[in-house]
């Protein structure tokens, strides 16, 4: 049963993450993510990290991947045109790319001692037992953390706002060339 | 029960599939998307490996990447913003004032 | 009180941090109280500021030599406060300074005359600090990611400048992706040790055997994450667009303090956790060095940009400084700190001179406007010509030093054939550095704009004019403090 639902959101996983690359239309792609970002929320609660998974679809896929769709929406992007491709992606990029993922797989398959395996249940610790070691011993990282979010506020209000002297792309200045 | 090495491969596939769209795609938003699934397939990760180490280590360290993450995405949607207000395409390729 | 939490040296490593972070909130208040003419009394809250953290520093370091401490842990080892850290410390003081001083003027002159500017600058700084003395994965990473996205943000701060938003694009999409890179190989380092601390993921990689595949696997990952930050070849597409683009004083900073930032953390990855693995690494850091070498310098020739030469320069920099660590003795290591400090020094003026040259209308930042600057401004054409030379090696400058260290350490330890292509990329450097200086002194000025040289400007040039001759011509205290420094 365990090993059907492993497939089964695994599966979904790659599946999407797939339509991701083949999609043309950032939105179908933006889409796509938000379903490998649900699979593996799934299959984080079959790890049995709840609070990870709830914080994936929170976050993640109910935060930024929002985000996400609202810049795709607000800059109306269109279809992806056939530009000018490289004979180097067309021809050498899925055997590179086939290589990369067979050999990365082939050194963790062999690796990983063979009897190590994920069963439902006998899980490593509750929420409770993240918030202590969270506040013992990552402290730290974590008060920084709240630093990088008001940075982040702070760079997309600078960036994004509306000027009022200066919008559209009349205005803009090219500086040189 | 499934071996902890399935959920390693399949985070190096998907790491991979990021990698790949990262490199191939031609759509701003799209590679920075392709960005966001090579960080979910460490997450995954670091999760697998959570579990076999019997330590939580692992899901803070995923608590982090996606605070890290959610940030970069705001400011990195912002700079794609003020890109296209200047330009009005979001095609990587029409993206080279500064040449070699 | 919180005692289980957080401890007495928990807060006194901490206090300068606490002092520039909270400096960058008032910063930001204050701007909102400022009207436009005042602004500059912003940037001079972000410097006083950093004063404040500064002198925070010296009074842990008096209290550490009285304890008889080398060294403080601080946050259940997750940062070690050593020699190493304050005196990586000490360099982000200058960078950040130094940057906020040439802001003034220039910001005015492009019309994007923010205050949040100097509190980026504050937060990054904050970033680079914890980076420099962080022993734990996860804090390395949040430091790394603090700094990092403050600079994106700064690069694209000229957001009415295509340059800019398009140097801010590429800077941010290659730095996600090495972050994802670096990430999927701290996941290989903590599955192989069962924790985040370096010095137990060190261990654990040195029980493992000789030429383990998932050794050799996290190293690649994490090695190539590093080296995109550096911006080492052939992972540094992103830095000529970047350097290019990003308002000059930005270019400054970037090219200096989070530089520095990037190669302490490297240096504590290769070092510590990547250590026991160094068989593994070395070949592959070799041919990075020599690539990086190469490429910086030869493509340096053909710029026409001084910013894109100045950030080809820096690449060849880079180059050199892995050379350090490809010997990695005590010479390598001290001439790797060496070279750093100089580096801040005479890469900051070199470009607080083309900050000079940005006038209302003019850019300034191609070598044909440079012509003639003899001229019209002697003292700026002769302080340029002071840190071009410190860039090239040359006696009695700074610059000279950092290269003897790296160059001796080579041959201590046998790489001969390294130290002979480094000298002869030398020879290579001279050439376009002294383009630069015989446009000024020996064209005739295009026109007769005279570079602004603000009181900020003038004393960002002052200071790192000075410290290149000092260091270069009374190099004793310097190479001793360095020393302090790499013991470990």
């Amino acid at each position: 049963m365990y090993q059907l639902l492993f497939f089964v959101f695994a599966g979904a996983a790659v599946g999407f993450a797939i339509n991701l690359l083949l999609q043309r239309h950032p939105i179908h792609s933006a889409l796509s993510l938000i379903g490998v970002m649900a699979s593996l929320a799934s299959l984080y609660l079959m790890l049995g990290a709840e609070f990870i998974a709830a914080a994936q679809i929170i976050v993640y896929a109910g935060a930024i991947m929002v985000l996400f769709v609202f810049v795709i929406m607000l800059l109306n992007a269109g279809e992806e045109e056939r530009t000018q491709r490289s004979r180097f992606a067309k021809y050498l990029g899925l055997p590179l790319i086939l290589l990369l993922v067979t050999s990365m797989a082939a050194v963790i398959y062999r690796q990983v001692p063979q009897d190590a395996m994920v069963r439902f249940g006998d899980f490593p610790g509750r929420t409770a037992d993240i918030g202590r070691r969270l506040f013992l011993n990552y402290l730290l990282p974590f008060e920084v953390v709240s630093i990088v979010i008001l940075v982040a506020i702070i760079g997309t209000v600078v960036l994004a706002r509306k000027d009022s002297e200066t919008e559209g792309p009349g205005k803009a200045v090219v500086s040189e060339k | 029960m499934v071996p902890l090495s399935y959920y390693l491969i399949l985070s190096a596939i998907l790491f991979t599939l990021g990698v790949a769209g990262f490199l191939f795609k031609r759509n701003i938003v799209t590679i920075f998307m392709s960005v966001e699934l090579m960080l979910n397939a460490v997450n995954l990760t670091f999760v697998a490996l959570s579990y076999s180490l019997r330590q939580l280590d692992g899901q803070i360290i995923v608590f982090f990447v996606m605070v890290i993450a959610a940030a970069e995405a705001a400011v990195g949607l912002a700079i794609i913003i003020t890109v296209f207000r200047n330009r009005e395409s979001l095609n990587v390729d029409r993206i080279d004032l500064m040449k070699l | 009180m919180l005692s289980e939490y957080f401890s007495a040296v928990d807060f006194l490593v901490l206090k300068p941090v606490i002092l520039l972070t909270l400096f960058g909130v008032g910063v930001m208040l204050t701007d909102l109280l400022l009207e436009e003419r005042h602004r500059y009394l912003s940037a001079v809250t972000a410097l006083v500021g950093l004063g404040f953290a500064g002198v925070q520093m010296w009074m842990i370091q008096s209290q550490m030599r009285q304890a008889e401490v080398n060294e403080l842990e601080a946050f259940r080892g997750a940062v070690r406060l050593d020699h190493f850290g304050i005196f990586f410390f000490w360099i982000f003081l200058i960078s950040s300074a130094i940057a906020i001083l040439l802001a003034i003027r220039y910001l005015e002159i492009e019309q994007e005359h923010h205050g949040e500017y100097y509190a980026l600058i504050l937060f990054a700084t904050v970033g680079m600090i914890l980076l420099a003395i962080g022993t734990d994965l996860i804090t390395l990473f949040v430091s790394l990611e603090l700094m990092v996205i403050s600079v994106y943000i700064l690069t694209g701060f000229l957001r009415r400048d295509r340059r800019s938003n398009e140097a801010a694009l590429k800077y941010l999409l290659l730095g996600a992706f090495s972050t994802g890179i670096l990430a999927y190989g701290m996941s290989l380092l903590y599955g192989l040790s069962n924790s985040t601390n370096l010095e137990e993921i060190a261990f654990a990689i040195s029980q493992r055997p000789a030429g383990d595949p998932v050794v050799l696997l996290a190293v690649i990952t994490v090695a190539t994450g590093l080296f995109f930050k550096v911006g080492a070849v052939p992972f540094h597409q992103w830095l000529p667009d970047a350097y290019e683009g990003a308002p000059t004083s930005i270019t400054a900073f970037m090219s200096v303090g989070p530089k520095a930032a990037a190669f302490a953390f490297l240096l504590r990855m290769f070092m510590l956790p990547l250590g026991p693995a160094r068989e593994q690494w070395l070949p592959l850091l070799i041919g990075v060095a020599v690539a990086t070498m190469t490429l910086g310098n030869l493509a340096a020739v053909s710029q026409s940009n001084v910013k894109r030469l100045l950030a080809y320069s820096a690449i060849s920099h880079v180059g050199y400084i892995l050379l350090g660590l490809v010997s990695g003795n005590d010479t390598g290591l001290k001439g790797i700190a060496i070279y750093l400090l100089v580096y801040a020094f005479m890469n900051m003026g070199a470009f607080a001179v083309v900050v000079a040259m940005r006038r209302r209308d003019l850019i300034g930042d191609e070598i044909d406007d440079m012509a003639g600057l003899m001229y019209k401004s002697p003292t700026a054409a002769v302080l340029m010509m002071i840190f071009l030379l410190s860039l090239a090696g040359i006696p009695p400058t700074a610059g000279f030093l950092g290269k003897y260290f790296i160059f001796l350490s080579l041959i201590e330890s046998q790489h001969f054939t390294l130290a002979v292509i480094a000298v002869l990329y030398v020879a290579v450097a001279l050439y376009y550095y002294f383009r630069i200086v015989a446009v000024m002194f020996m064209r005739e000025p295009v026109d007769w704009e005279l570079p602004t040289l603000a009181p900020g400007i003038r004393i960002a040039l002052g200071v790192t004019a000075a410290m290149t001759l000092i260091i270069g011509l009374y190099p004793e205290p310097f190479i001793q403090i360095v020393s302090r420094t790499v013991l470990p």
